[in-house]
């Protein structure tokens, strides 16, 4: 997910000069991206200890902290955009967690893994768990805690007051907009609070 | 083997105002410095101490083996703060007993020994003696100020005191102020100097004697403090020390079985390892350090609250600091608990300052910060090269 040409498809929704949270920022490639590229500053969230690390050789300002237990330190719309780029999956409480990016940033954008791309399909279909490129663990080791659609994102937002600015599905770092559903092994939404 | 240090004195004549309204003047700071100084003055990190240590931060002494500075494992040449690129100064402060001015010096006015009439010092008069000391040496700008514990909260009061003269604050397993937890802790540990009956009111040197007493249990409730339970069980557990047989007991003379040498009851003798280990550090503590010293020193860790002159709003507190940051807790210590350092970190983010926060998982309590974890180390080590980068 660090390709450059999928880092810029998300980037370009991050305008210039914004204040952004990145919630779990891994090696903190994408805030030091949008900082260069974008004028940008901000903060990364981050638990991995070798990601912190990483992030402070590049510079990048991190904050060491574990997403499940909240953004408490954080005020309501502090910041112009909140990643949550390939985080989703890995949370407990990820309902709380969208919540959470809608209050404390003005807007959100999310990006995970669609598992209705149609390879994922096609494997369960055949009665397996898909093993991919873009989720590349089998079940019984995948550090993703929960998978879900493209269209399921699309109900959780509206479960949560969430206003979809943009939607897309992203594929080989292309922007798929014809049934994204089907077609994108990852899904990404910007939205705002209603 | 590390480099050698050599202790340095500056003597000041001026008068230094205090925060509680009393002055000192011709006092005297402790200092060492390591690394070189750039033309432009650009690359000088200041290191304040904590509670019992003095500005010996690295190095060692001349034709003394083992005299490493506290810090040596942070700071020397090739270290994460590396004297090959920075100019380092360690200062001992106002009132210790390591060669800055305090209660065992003379009074400049009577000649008589300070004793208990030393003034109370607290952190920003620190800060304040430490910015006079730069002053000479002639750096208007630190690239960084970095302490642990009670040497954090002196790091994040130099933003505040001088936000213009701090590039960069690192502050480690420190917090905003104590907790009411934290000031019993020391509460207790002076009542026991007090107390002791050598004290004499805090002017003991006149009677020749010594509250070695006091400051054993002082120095061994503090070291309880700055471990973790865990690490406590993994070093000492619940061994006993090998009993001195009472006469006649043991089945050699024909008496009980063995086991029961387990329970030699005894308020006295020292039974389990820990307590062993506890009566060792506090006699080695109470041999070197000032009782007047101990009570100063804690005072001014009770003192310390940069939040207390804007209604304890801390993020109101920070709003005149323009530092970088760099804070740094560990897991496990719950002296200086993460939530005291995330305070920090949460009223930072609220002026937008930049900070990078690191909570390092390791398992030896407060003390973690003066040990060997390979992820702090190398936490510092890169915040330290990217500061160096900036000079270079």
């Amino acid at each position: 997910m660090t390709e450059k040409t999928t880092m810029q498809a998300i980037a370009r929704m991050v305008p210039p000069g914004s204040r952004v949270l990145d919630l779990g920022c891994g090696d903190g490639a994408m805030l030091s991206y949008l900082q260069r590229e974008r004028g940008c500053s901000g903060y990364g969230i981050e638990i991995d200890d070798a990601n912190v690390l990483a992030c402070v050789q590049r510079g990048v300002d991190v904050i060491q902290l574990n997403l499940d237990e909240g953004l408490a330190m954080f005020g309501d719309a502090s910041f112009d955009v909140v990643l949550q780029i390939d985080t989703l999956q890995h949370l407990r409480n990820a309902e709380v967690m969208l919540r959470e990016t809608a209050r404390v940033g003005r807007t959100g954008v999310v990006a995970f893994p669609n598992f209705a791309h149609w390879p994922n399909r096609l494997s369960v279909l055949r009665g397996r768990m898909p093993v991919t490129r873009r989720l590349p663990y089998q079940w019984y080791d995948t550090p993703n805690i929960r998978v879900g659609t493209y269209k399921d994102f699309e109900v959780l937002a509206l479960k949560n007051h969430l206003r979809v600015i943009d939607a897309f599905g992203l594929q080989d770092g292309r922007a798929v907009r014809w049934c994204p559903n089907a077609r994108a092994g990852t899904a990404v939404f910007h939205f705002e609070h209603v | 083997m590390s480099f050698i240090a050599t202790p340095q004195t500056m003597h000041f004549p001026e008068v230094l105002p205090l925060q509680s309204g009393a002055s000192l003047r011709d006092y005297h700071l402790a200092f060492e410095t390591y690394g070189t100084l750039n033309p432009d003055a650009s690359n000088a990190v200041l290191v304040c101490h904590a509670l019992n240590a003095s500005h010996h931060v690295a190095g060692v002494y001349e034709g003394q083996d083992k005299s490493e500075g506290w810090w040596d494992n942070m700071i020397g040449p090739g270290k994460p703060v590396d004297t090959d690129k920075f100019f380092v100064i360690g200062v001992n402060n106002l009132g210790s007993c390591f060669g800055s001015t305090g209660p065992m010096h003379p009074h400049p006015d009577t000649g008589e020994v300070y004793g208990a009439d030393f003034p109370v010092v607290t952190v920003e008069d620190w800060v304040n003696a430490q910015a006079r000391l730069l002053d000479r040496l002639g750096i208007t700008q630190l690239a960084a100020v970095l302490g642990g514990s009670l040497g954090g909260m002196q790091a994040l009061s130099w933003t505040l005191q001088y936000p213009e003269r701090v590039r960069h604050a690192v502050v480690v397993a420190s917090a905003p102020n104590l907790t009411a937890e934290n000031i019993a802790f020391n509460e207790v540990a002076r009542r026991a100097i007090v107390t002791d009956p050598d004290f004499h009111g805090g002017h003991f040197y006149r009677h020749g004697v010594i509250p070695k007493r006091g400051l054993r249990i002082a120095r061994m409730i503090g070291h309880i403090t700055y471990l973790s339970d865990d690490v406590m069980n993994e070093k000492f557990g619940r061994s006993l020390r090998a009993p001195t047989l009472p006469e006649g007991a043991g089945p050699a003379r024909g008496g009980p079985a063995p086991d029961l040498r387990d329970y030699l009851y005894s308020t006295q003798d020292i039974e389990f390892q820990i307590e062993s280990y506890l009566r060792y550090q506090g006699d080695k503590f109470s041999e070197y350090f000032d009782a007047n010293t101990y009570l100063l020193i804690t005072r001014a860790l009770d003192y310390f609250d940069p939040a207390r002159g804007h209604g304890g709003d801390l993020t109101q507190a920070l709003a005149r600091a323009t530092a970088k940051f760099l804070l740094v807790s560990f897991t496990t210590d719950w002296r200086f608990s993460p939530r005291r350092s995330r305070e920090i970190v949460k009223a930072l983010l609220d002026n937008r300052r930049h900070v990078s926060y690191a909570e390092i998982d390791a398992p030896h309590g407060h003390d973690a910060f003066l040990l060997d974890d390979a992820r702090y180390m190398s936490v510092m080590r890169s915040y330290f090269d990217s500061i160096a980068k900036e000079f270079a």
